[in-house]
């Protein structure tokens, strides 16, 4: 399997707070890979220096072949991404999204028509294309964004917390969608509180304090710990985590 | 730079202006609003100043007095009263500005060669109309009094050129009218297009940073200069279409036609445009809120209308307040608006006024860009 991101000792500070803190794992091709841990964990900030928005203090790091130093601007041209606030124009439609952000990636016309038609098809917004994104369920909005980052046919996908705020039935679609982009051999690299979701993941990183603690299955993980639900594992792994900051 | 994203910005922001009413209330009806508003109210041309007058002689020689004065159109006769105790009413209640008393004696003493007194009074409560009306009057009369002893001269067989006097022949240049609206309007371009053009791209990037959507367009391969001018570029284009419905108006509804060339109006107006679109950028830049930017845009607008001269007179101000308004953009921008409207003049005056507003367009863009990129971080 060929490995799409690396990171070793990765770091960041802010002034005296370290908010990363020697962080490396590594992901492969068409994975579902889960970023887990509480709000301030250092998870948004390992994913922003992975996106080619934010220089490490420390470390290295390649993200699809390039470096995270020295090569942003292809970093971030290969790349998708979806952040949790569904960045759509609301007086926009459908289609006036997804062909803005088709020319911020420099989609050819002729190619974004193709795109386009496909990714409707695949997000299920058929017949919704002159409707305004101000006008859409939570769910709708979700789902075009993702058909939004998906324009330019990036092999790695960053979603950071792209279900919050939606209905459950709209999160289990959301996840077919995904694991349907998976297996055409997409990597999606996924934050997220929803322990139900970390259980449908390949693989899961468990953040604490700047520091990864875990990292695996999320089988191996419950049977290491030996515990039944993935709700347990994260307790676990928050206790543990909290004593390791004690001895530190 | 970029053409495809360039223009992926440019037509997103176009759709968004033109779905916003707000923003198209500004674009429309903001130089309408202010051309009638600021062209017909803001006018120091005084006329029709309502009079009371007390004539207590009644005779040809009031009546010719009072005939003069009302053909000037600077008077309106409005009231003839018939005691002081009236006029003094009417100035109170406001009704008059002024009221004139004719005395009894009025064409007795002109008949025996004397000299009457007819007495002028004013209400100084407004300077403007209290000036007006003082000047006017005292010419007015003077000019009576002048051919009253001219006639009495040419009856003793005295002919007028056999007397030495001065042949005054005051000219006055670019608007012999002296009308108030020819020095208005120009003004009112320049005050029109900073206004529009400050607010609206004040607005520019403090309104996807509010919506979230700033987020995604930093992940995105998209430049911080490439989003600069690609949200610039509608409201270049918009302004444009003001200046020329503002000028439009001054031309073909207000009679102020443009003396200078028109090319050379437009490119000075593109250096001014500069400016103000940098100065709405760097708002943008340090705003939060779509709030913040209205309230600095209003801190910005308000001291530039009367600092600039756009009203009041730059000559009648102390020098500390001159140099103020030596800070401030629109004032060279006022210099070039009236010089090409008015005199007709070109760059060969002008050059200074462009240099200055081209220093601090570039200044000040290159602040807000530097401030922009550092906000990524």
């Amino acid at each position: 399997m060929d490995t799409v991101l690396e990171i070793s000792g990765l770091t960041k500070r802010f002034g005296d707070f370290t908010a990363v803190d020697g962080v490396s794992f590594s992901i492969n091709r068409g994975e579902v890979f889960g970023f887990l841990g509480s709000n301030g964990s250092g998870k948004t900030t390992t994913v922003r220096m992975l996106c080619g928005i934010l220089t490490p203090t420390g470390g290295e790091g390649n993200v699809l072949g390039y470096d995270i130093y020295s090569q942003t601007e292809n970093i971030r041209q290969a790349i998708g991404y979806m952040s949790q606030r569904f960045s759509l124009y609301e007086e926009l439609t459908v289609v006036e999204n997804m062909d803005f952000y088709a020319g911020t990636y420099s989609v050819s016309a002729r190619e974004a028509d193709a795109r386009k038609k496909e990714l409707i098809a695949l997000v299920g917004l058929e017949g919704k294309e002159k409707q305004f994104a101000g006008t859409m369920s939570g769910g709708q909005k979700q789902r075009l964004a993702l058909a939004c980052a998906l324009l330019h046919q990036p092999p790695l996908l960053f979603l950071d917390e792209p279900t919050a705020g939606v209905d459950p039935l709209s999160r289990r679609n959301f996840w077919k969608i995904l694991h349907q982009l998976a297996a055409q051999g997409v990597t999606v690299f996924v934050t997220t509180h929803y322990m139900d979701e970390a259980d449908q993941c390949h693989r899961l990183g468990f953040m604490h304090q700047g520091r990864l603690i875990g990292l695996g299955p999320p089988s191996k993980l419950k049977n290491d710990l030996g515990v039944d639900t993935m709700e347990d594992v994260f307790i676990a792994f928050a206790e543990r985590g909290e004593e390791a900051v004690r001895e530190r | 730079m970029n053409g495809r994203r360039l223009a992926a910005i440019v037509k997103k922001e176009f759709i968004q202006i033109k779905r916003d009413k707000a923003s198209l209330g500004i674009i429309i009806m903001m130089p309408l609003l202010m051309m009638f508003l600021f062209g017909y109210a803001v006018t120091t041309n005084v006329d029709h100043i309502s009079v009371a007058v007390l004539d207590q002689d009644k005779s040809a020689a009031s009546r010719e007095l009072i005939d003069n004065f009302r053909e000037s159109t600077y008077f309106d006769f409005n009231y003839y009263v018939y005691s002081q105790k009236e006029i003094s009413n009417l100035i109170d209640s406001g009704r008059v500005k002024g009221g004139f008393v004719i005395p009894a004696n009025y064409s007795r003493d002109l008949k025996r060669s004397g000299s009457p007194q007819v007495q002028f009074v004013v209400d100084g409560s407004d300077p403007t109309v209290a000036r007006t009306a003082m000047n006017t009057a005292t010419i007015l009369a003077q000019r009576q009094s002048m051919d009253i002893r001219v006639r009495h001269l040419e009856q003793r067989g005295v002919s007028l050129d056999s007397v030495p006097g001065i042949d005054f022949r005051p000219q006055v240049w670019f608007n012999p009218e002296l009308d108030s609206i020819k020095f208005n309007i120009p003004g009112l371009i320049g005050l029109v297009l900073q206004n529009i053009t400050v607010l609206l791209t004040a607005f520019a990037l403090v309104r996807e940073r509010e919506r979230g959507t700033m987020e995604q367009l930093i992940v995105t391969p998209i430049k911080p200069r490439e989003l600069i001018i690609g949200k610039l570029i509608p409201y270049v284009v918009i302004a444009f279409i003001d200046v020329i419905i503002v000028l439009s108006i001054g031309v073909y509804w207000f009679n102020v036609p443009v003396k200078g060339s028109m090319l050379s109006l437009m490119l000075q107006s593109l250096v001014f445009l500069l400016v103000a679109l940098g100065l709405g950028i760097l708002i943008s830049t340090v705003a939060r809120t779509q709030l913040q930017a209205m309230q600095m845009t209003v801190l910005l607008i308000l001291p530039s209308v009367i600092l600039s001269g756009f009203i009041f007179p730059r000559e009648a101000m102390p020098l500390p307040i001159q140099l103020l308004g030596n800070l401030i953009p629109l004032t060279y921008f006022l210099e070039i608006l009236r010089g090409v409207i008015l005199k007709g003049v070109g760059l060969e005056y002008l050059w200074k006024d462009v240099v200055i507003l081209f220093v601090i367009g570039t200044a000040t863009l290159t602040v807000a860009s530097l401030r922009f990129k550092k906000n990524l971080d």
